[in-house]
């Protein structure tokens, strides 16, 4: 089978991605937020997982308008880096995998959720600064990665349960794969944040700490916070945090924080990162 | 026909719905196209002349030539792809988000700094009736 060990929670700022592609990392705006993702990269890279899969949205790069899907799993063995329009990041392709991503897209749709399955798609920042944060500047990814893309561009996302519940399918397919496999599940996107209107830089930051703590003390009250809420509450793009229900639905009930960091301001964004720990789990 | 929402109590928000996509899409698509280096570089060399190869409205194509940020999205404009015009002149999301803001570069980037703006005060338009029920 495989086994999900982990689920990461990141935001995918694209400022953090310039940051270390520029290699401004250490300057006084930057190193608060770059200080503590170290903790997280040694945590990740002695679990050393065999394959990642990493729930985020795509932002008008992969698709436009033509054709939103509400769920897409990308199957291909290679998913070039995105150009968003300033060219694409300086960062190694993604290798994905494609037997497990086909065993979850057969599993998904027969467990009744309908994916759309991506064959050809680049990825933007929405998976390569996850993956930048929590691995930092290697030659080549140490794993590889199914990206799932949920809409959260085109009003509405599928809303939190709905989310939480691709989770748990995620979950229970994985355990039917026939390979033995290290999974860890990265949900992406958030925390509080609008980068649109006269409202644009709202960040409500104990929004934020309670959606945190309430991952691993009440994880499924989170799944009833509605749309409006979000926006209302963690601004127009906060509503992202969507996207990390599919990664707490894949995890045991018991699964534990193993590390948390929260920094304001990633240009206008609260970025977060936590770790939740699946192993010891039930 | 204009639909209600609860959403549409949140003041200084434009919340890219049915009917936004729907009057917003020609402008979103030109957008768009700037992920190709050879339509950005048509587009610096002659803005109005490549806006002709889409079918937006007079204020549409107003709002793009005057980088009028905040109107964009008042006529169907998606943030995620209204920036790709400011990627192309050089401009980051908090430069833009200043813009909209109505606040200096300087103003909002202290702001922000400080811990972003408060939803104290920012949860309704009617901030009196409705704040924090």
């Amino acid at each position: 089978m495989a086994k999900i060990v982990a689920g990461i929670a990141c935001s995918h700022v694209p400022a953090i991605g310039v940051a270390m592609d520029k290699g401004q990392t250490a300057t006084a705006y930057w190193a608060p937020l770059f200080n503590g993702y170290g903790p997280a990269r040694d945590w990740l890279a002695k679990l050393a997982p065999d394959v990642a899969i990493i729930v985020y949205n795509d932002h008008a790069n992969a698709f436009s308008l033509e054709i939103i899907p509400t769920f897409l799993i990308g199957v291909a063995d290679r998913f070039p880096i995105a150009d968003e329009g300033f060219g694409p990041r300086p960062v190694p392709p993604v290798q994905g995998h494609p037997e497990l991503a086909w065993h979850l897209a057969e599993s998904l749709i027969l467990d009744e959720f309908d994916m759309t399955i991506g064959n050809e798609m680049p990825v933007d920042h929405g998976l390569t600064v996850p993956l930048s944060v929590t691995c930092g500047q290697p030659a080549a990814w140490p794993f590889k990665v199914i990206p799932i893309c949920v809409n959260v561009v085109q009003y509405p996302p599928p809303t939190g349960a709905r989310c939480f519940k691709l989770g748990q399918a995620i979950a229970k397919a994985n355990e039917r794969f026939p390979q033995e496999l290290r999974v860890v599940i990265y949900g992406t996107g958030g925390m509080s944040h609008q980068l649109q209107g006269e409202r644009a830089g709202l960040i409500n930051r104990q929004f934020d700490t309670d959606f945190l703590d309430n991952l691993t003390k009440d994880p499924l009250s989170l799944t009833k916070i509605s749309h409006t809420e979000y926006m209302r509450e963690a601004g127009s793009e906060g509503v992202e945090m969507v996207m990390w229900h599919v990664m707490r639905g894949a995890l045991a009930e018991d699964a534990a924080e193993v590390y948390r960091h929260y920094h304001v301001p990633a240009s206008n964004t609260a970025a977060a990162l936590m770790i939740l720990d699946n192993r010891s789990a039930s | 026909m204009t639909q209600q929402h609860d959403y549409d109590s949140i003041p200084g928000t434009y919340v890219y719905d049915a009917e936004r996509g729907r009057i917003g899409y020609a402008l979103n698509m030109f957008c768009m196209s700037l992920n190709k280096a050879e339509n950005r570089k048509a587009f610096k060399e002659n803005a109005a002349a490549y806006l002709d190869r889409f079918t937006l409205t007079p204020e549409q194509r107003r709002t793009v030539l005057e980088r009028d940020w905040l109107g964009m999205l008042k006529v169907g404009g998606n943030i995620y792809y209204t920036i790709k015009i400011a990627f192309c002149d050089g401009l980051t999301f908090q430069d833009v988000a200043g813009m909209m803001s109505g606040v200096p570069k300087e103003t909002y980037a202290q702001m922000m700094l400080a811990g972003g703006r408060s939803p104290d005060g920012n949860r309704y338009k009617d901030a009196d009736a409705a704040e924090d029920k």
